[in-house]
């Protein structure tokens, strides 16, 4: 497997305990950072959002676009961009479920997602979206963390 | 002239730009514009029917459309217009 996403082991460790510190329920936030030429990306910036589903946190979770738009457009000032997103799964594997790639809309981005059992971060993985919705799917994507 | 800030995997379609400057006087006029820009974008961005897609959001600076008048909201020179896809999901 290609290590196409690469991750300083601080910003790592933070979206986990993002993770822990929301359980019983989903945390959620967006990766900012840099598309490489090769494919691959690198984060700069873990940006920790709310969760607007307190509907059924416990198993769903959504960015308010409003928070987004912010995101985006600082990350641009900064001159980087949106290179993904992640979320935890409390009590549940570290996979993507059929909801997650229902809601994934942005093809080329990393969704990562870390399983959280009785309240600690066990399981990092991360997924990239490829194609356009009607061909949409996730393939497993390498996470390389780095220390520093 | 007005922008449209647009999402990384949107660029693909809109020359690898992030940022494009659009004529425009309301935000349908402004994606309208863009998608004659940049006719491969019409497809991610409305359904067939003419509507926009419904996870797709659209920002006039930091409100969303949908609050304001729609795509009859005015814009001016000076303003953005940001195009974000949604993101949720869940176990």
């Amino acid at each position: 497997m290609t290590l196409a996403l690469r991750i300083p082991r601080v910003l790592y460790d933070q979206l986990r305990q993002h993770g822990e510190a929301t359980y019983p329920h989903e945390c959620c936030g967006v990766l900012v950072g840099e598309f490489d030429e090769a494919g691959g990306k690198a984060i700069k910036a873990v940006v920790l959002c709310g969760n607007t589903r307190t509907d059924s946190p416990q198993n769903r979770y959504h960015i308010s676009p409003s928070e987004l738009v912010r995101i985006q457009r600082e990350a641009l000032l900064a001159g980087h961009d949106i290179v993904g997103f992640y979320h935890s799964h409390p009590d549940h594997p570290a996979h993507w479920s059929a909801t997650d790639l229902d809601e994934a809309h942005w093809t080329g981005c990393s969704y990562v997602i870390t399983s959280v059992e009785k309240g600690r971060a066990v399981l990092t993985n991360s997924f990239m979206l490829l194609e356009q919705e009607e061909a949409k799917h996730f393939e497993d994507e390498g996470l390389d963390v780095v220390e520093q | 002239m007005p922008k449209v800030l647009i999402p990384t995997p949107l660029r693909p379609y809109a020359g690898k730009q992030s940022v494009i400057e659009v004529i425009a006087k309301t935000v349908g006029e402004a994606l309208n514009d863009l998608v004659t820009q940049h006719p491969d974008l019409r497809k991610h961005l409305f359904a067939e029917d003419g509507k926009l897609r419904s996870f797709v959001n659209v920002y006039l600076n930091d409100e969303d459309i949908r609050y304001l008048n729609k795509d009859a909201t005015p814009v001016k020179e000076t303003d953005t217009v940001t195009i974000v896809p949604s993101v949720a999901g869940g176990q």
